[in-house]
Order: structure tokens, then C-alpha cells, then sequence
């Protein structure tokens, strides 16, 4: 079962029991909504910004350990990052989930979210790893198209 | 040279032809014998796609190895060889399923190209704005969306039978439904997502007692039960053949003679044309009316070949024990505390659909994959089912007639397990 224990972490199964900024935020300045088909995964990231900044983040929904934990740690995160610095982890992150080589060195520190690296074992399970993190960006997308236009 | 199992009483033996013995069916499925992470494979994905029969397989083989040509087109043997293959498979589905005659059997890709084929054909000539199509709230997407396209292109509406809290149809609802207005019905036999066996015989008798013709969506009876579209009266019947331990791209619909013959053809190409000018063709004859190009040949030669298949272990036997083994495992998951059964019809089919308290199915799905266990977790392409229990998805054991009660116990166990990951 040594596969098994890799996937789910402990700090995956505490934070899908326990998930961390799980409600949604009075006046989020951005949300975006995550679906995913296959397994009806739901997730709502909202996002207060202060310029660039991420100051708040939070999320809601329902779906697995995997998909829970994994926008639970996000949020963790990702609180206090710039914009870029969020997407340079997420492409990290998708580089570690999907079992490509994660550039340690010019890349950004993982923190946490290493405890994902289990899921590459798993390609069925990618999805539901990233699910919070492509709500992120088109969360994060939506706030740019409004910024474009003042 | 005698065997240690004897039949003792001569009318049993009788009644089963083969005594049916799980342990000598399985020896003819060859993917059973497999590991799955180290450990035996438990196949209880059944309602997805079944398993494969060696015959089945040589059947595939045969047709590649000897016979392999178009059909319907050559006048030499080999050609002959393959029409005839052909032919005898649709003949064997005749049988099978009791229709009046074989040209009432149109070979089609799948259950979903069936259902497609009567909306576009049937259903384009006879339902118009502000009629209806009345289905059930049990029903896979593919007997739900063709039905769809087919309202809004003409302006018709869409009726739904409602479930009960068990997942049975409310008959008495149902009925109320039915009006001059409904042009055709459109419900599961068996459904997949719930194992529910439909009342399809009192549902037809229903809908002819105000002429109005019923599709019924074989997929999931066929491989489990006895079917008679004759006794059942029904004016069509889907069947996709890898459920029912045939190949992949291979299904039927049987329709009455009289309305196949009524119906527009569903698409056009070869075969299904007596002559062809730029000004006029002419159509053939059902079914080759409705079987435009080269059809899959090795896999309708693959069909026939696992109805003779279960033609010999004997439909009843394979509904008798299916039966016990579906109430076996009721009990066995169906006590686990934290395991809650979703579809508790009293007419079920070999389906137990569940959902574990606070663990998401897709993580069940997976902690049992690693015990050598397939299950399929999901909305099980029927999405309207799980929004009526409130829930996004289930885990679904699915059985077959090779499946064991030492499979069930493994998956009881893997639900343990799953509990103690979890906890
Ligand atoms: C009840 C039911 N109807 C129709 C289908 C569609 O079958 P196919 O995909 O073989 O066309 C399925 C398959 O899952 C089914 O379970």
C-alpha cells in the first residue's frame, strides 16, 4: 500500500477533513466557480486583492480528498502572493502533479505543496489536484479583464 | 472421464443445461485471470462494459484470420462466407430476444446510436410543435439527450416520470403523463445507475392503450435477464452488445416490422438502397434500409457468438444467480456502518450503487483500485438521477455471472479499508 500512503498524505487527509479558509468572503472583490464533469467536483475560489496582491483568499465547494485538500493548501498558500508569484507556483505545481521535472533551483519553493508529488502516480487523479488551482487563475483572469479596462 | 460433480436429479439437469458453476464460467473469461497491483482482479464494472468470453474473442479471430470481407458485395466465397456470419449473428439476436423476424433486427453501433436512429426517424416524422416525449427520471443521458434535440428542433416538450425515495418510477404519475399530446415513450428496462428494473410490460400496456408506440432501453436487462420483446410488446428495443459479453461497436435495435418499414432511413450510403439515380433511389428493404456503409462485420460475428454463448449457460440460470449474489452483497455492503445504499428498488438488478459518509466516492474508487477491486465512481451518465438523491456522485459495484461472493467479501473488505484510511 505504499502507493496509497503516497498519494494520501497526511497532511492531505488533515486538510481534507479539516480544510483551512473554508468559507466564502463577505466582499471578495473576484470568484471564480471550478467543476469538474467527471466526478461532480465543485469549488468556489474568492479572492481580495489589494493591487497585485492576493491579502485574502478562500474557498468553498465539495469533492474529494485530493480536490479539497488541494484547494484548502492553495488557499494557505497563496495568501499575501503577488499575481505572478501565484502563477509561478501553479505551474510548479502542475509540473510536480503531472511528474515532470520541477526546476528547484529558479523555480519558486513549494512549501507545501509538495506533498502532492504522490499524485503523478495517479493521472486519473491530476484533475481533481488542480481543479482549485485552474479556478485560481481564471479567478485571477477575470481580474485582469477588469483591470484592462480602467 | 467422470467428474466429481454429478447430477444427481435427472430434471434438474434438465432445466440447466449446464449446471451453472461460477467456477468453471470464469475459466472462459481470460482477463479474469489477471493481477491488479499484485493482487486478483475483481471486475464489478459490469455496467460499463462486460467482460469478454474466449469464444467471443475467437469468433473476433476467425473472422480476421479466414473470413475477412465485405459482405453483401462479393460473389465469391469468402465474401459468402462472411454474409453468412453475418446473417447467422443477426438470426442468433432474433432468437435471443424472441422477435417475430429477423428483419426486425437492424444492427447499429450501440444502445446510443439505437435511441438516436428511432429520434431522428421515428421521431422526426411524428413528433411535432407542442407535442410530447415522455421518458423517466431513471434514464442514461443517451436516452434522454436525443430526446432533447429532437424537442427543440420541433418545438415539443419533454416529459419526465418521476422516481420514488427507492428509485422506482411513481406509475401512477407516470400514467397521468401519458396524453394525446405524447408521441412516443422512451424508458430504461434496467437502469444503470440504480439496477431498478422498470415495469415495462404494465408501462407499454399503458401507452398502447392510447396508441402510442414505447422504446425500451435494453442495455442493462439483456445481459441479465430474459428478454421477450414479444412478450413485452415492444415496438422498439436497444441493445449494445458489449454489455452483453459481445465487442465493442456492435448493438441492435429490434422495431416491429410495420414501423422499421414506415420509417425514413437514418442515414444514407451504401447498402441501404435497391437503385440510385441522380433523380430518384430507392430504399432496401428493412433492416438494410437502416444499415447505410460497412458495418462493423467481426464484431456483429463477435455478438452472435456470445449469445451462443449465453444461450448455453441459459439466460435463467444467469438471472437465478445474479439474483442471489445481488442479495448477498446487499447485505454484505449494506450493513457496513457509514455505507448508505442508493436504490433500493424491490425489483433490482444486479447494481449496488452507494455513497460512504463524509468519503467522497472518488477516493473510494481509488483505495479499492489498489485492492485489485474496479469500480466506477461518478454520475454514471446519469446526472438527473443523482440530483434527485442530492448527491454528485456514487460508487457502483456492478455485477455479471461470473462475479463471486469471495469478490463481494473483497469488496467489503476494501470499504474497510477505505473507512480507516479515512477516518
Ligand atoms: C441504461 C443504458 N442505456 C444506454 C447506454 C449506452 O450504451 P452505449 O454506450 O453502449 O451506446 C448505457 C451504457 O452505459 C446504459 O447503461
Amino acid at each position: 500500500m505504499s502507493d496509497l500512503s503516497s498519494l494520501y498524505q497526511e497532511v492531505i487527509l488533515d486538510h481534507s477533513k479539516r480544510p483551512r479558509n473554508f468559507h466564502a468572503i463577505e466582499n471578495a472583490d473576484r470568484h471564480a466557480n471550478g467543476f469538474n464533469p467527471l466526478c461532480g467536483d465543485k469549488v468556489t475560489i474568492y479572492l481580495h486583492m489589494s493591487g497585485d496582491r492576493i491579502e485574502d483568499i478562500s474557498f468553498q465547494g465539495s469533492g474529494c480528498a485530493i480536490s479539497t485538500a488541494s484547494a484548502s493548501i492553495l488557499t494557505e498558500t497563496l495568501k499575501g502572493k503577488t499575481r505572478e508569484e501565484a502563477q509561478a507556483l501553479f505551474e510548479a505545481f502542475h509540473k510536480l502533479v503531472t511528474g515532470k521535472p520541477v526546476d528547484s533551483a529558479g523555480g519558486p519553493p513549494l512549501g507545501k505543496l509538495a506533498v502532492f508529488a504522490g499524485v503523478s502516480e495517479f493521472p486519473v487523479r491530476v484533475k481533481c489536484a488542480s481543479l482549485a488551482w485552474h479556478t485560481l487563475r481564471s479567478a485571477l483572469e477575470k481580474s485582469a479583464a477588469v483591470a484592462s479596462t480602467e | 472421464m467422470a467428474t466429481t460433480r454429478e447430477i444427481v436429479n435427472p430434471a434438474i439437469a434438465e432445466a440447466h443445461p449446464r449446471l451453472f458453476d461460477v467456477r468453471h464460467i470464469r475459466e472462459d473469461f481470460p482477463i479474469l485471470k489477471q493481477k491488479m497491483h499484485g493482487k486478483p482482479l475483481v471486475y464489478l464494472d459490469n455496467a460499463a462494459t462486460s467482460q469478454k468470453p474466449q469464444v467471443v474473442i475467437d469468433a473476433l479471430l476467425r473472422y480476421y484470420l479466414q473470413d475477412c470481407s465485405n459482405i453483401h458485395r462479393g460473389v465469391y466465397l469468402l465474401s459468402e462466407r462472411s454474409t453468412q456470419a453475418y446473417e447467422d449473428a443477426r438470426a442468433n439476436v432474433q432468437k435471443f430476444i424472441n422477435a417475430a423476424e429477423s428483419r426486425e433486427i437492424v444492427f447499429v453501433r450501440g444502445s446510443t446510436e439505437g435511441m438516436n436512429l428511432v429520434a431522428q426517424t421515428y421521431g422526426r416524422q411524428h413528433v411535432g410543435a407542442g407535442d410530447e416525449v415522455l421518458i423517466t427520471a431513471l434514464e442514461h443521458h443517451s436516452n434522454i439527450v436525443p430526446w432533447q434535440i429532437l424537442c427543440e428542433e420541433k418545438g415539443a416538450r419533454l416529459r419526465v416520470g418521476p422516481i420514488n425515495d427507492r428509485g422506482e418510477l411513481i406509475l401512477g404519475e407516470f400514467e397521468k403523463l401519458l396524453s394525446d399530446r405524447t408521441k412516443i415513450v422512451a424508458v430504461a428496462h434496467v437502469s444503470n445507475a440504480l439496477g431498478t428494473i422498470n415495469p415495462v410490460k404494465q408501462i407499454v400496456a399503458m401507452a398502447h392503450a392510447r396508441k402510442i408506440p414505447v422504446l425500451i432501453d435494453g442495455a442493462q436487462a439483456v445481459p441479465h435477464l430474459k428478454v421477450d420483446v414479444r412478450a413485452l410488446d415492444a415496438d422498439f428495443y436497444a441493445i449494445s452488445g458489449h454489455k452483453m459479453f459481445g465487442p465493442t461497436g456492435i448493438g441492435v435495435l429490434y422495431g416491429k416490422a410495420h414501423l422499421l418499414e414506415s420509417m425514413p432511413p437514418y442515414q444514407g450510403g451504401g447498402d441501404m438502397i435497391l437503385n440510385v439515380t441522380f433523380e430518384k433511389t430507392t430504399y432496401n428493404h428493412i433492416p438494410h434500409k437502416f444499415e447505410a456503409g460497412t458495418p462493423n462485420i467481426a464484431a456483429t460475428i463477435g455478438l452472435g457468438a456470445a449469445i451462443d454463448y449465453l444461450t448455453g449457460v441459459g439466460m435463467e440460470n444467469v438471472a437465478s444467480y445474479e439474483h442471489a449474489l445481488l442479495a448477498y452483497a446487499t447485505e454484505a455492503i449494506g450493513q457496513i456502518p457509514g455505507v448508505r445504499l442508493i436504490g433500493t428498488a424491490r425489483e433490482k438488478a444486479g447494481v449496488l450503487s452507494f455513497v460512504m459518509d463524509g468519503i467522497h466516492p472518488h477516493d473510494v474508487g481509488t483505495v479499492l483500485d489498489q485492492e485489485g477491486i474496479a469500480v466506477r465512481t461518478g454520475h454514471h451518465c446519469a446526472q438527473p438521477v443523482m440530483e434527485r438523491f442530492g448527491i454528485p456522485a456514487t460508487v457502483r459495484a456492478s455485477l455479471a455471472f461470473y462475479n463471486t461472493k469471495q469478490e463481494i467479501n473483497a469488496l467489503a473488505a476494501g470499504l474497510e479499508h477505505v473507512k480507516r484510511m479515512f477516518a
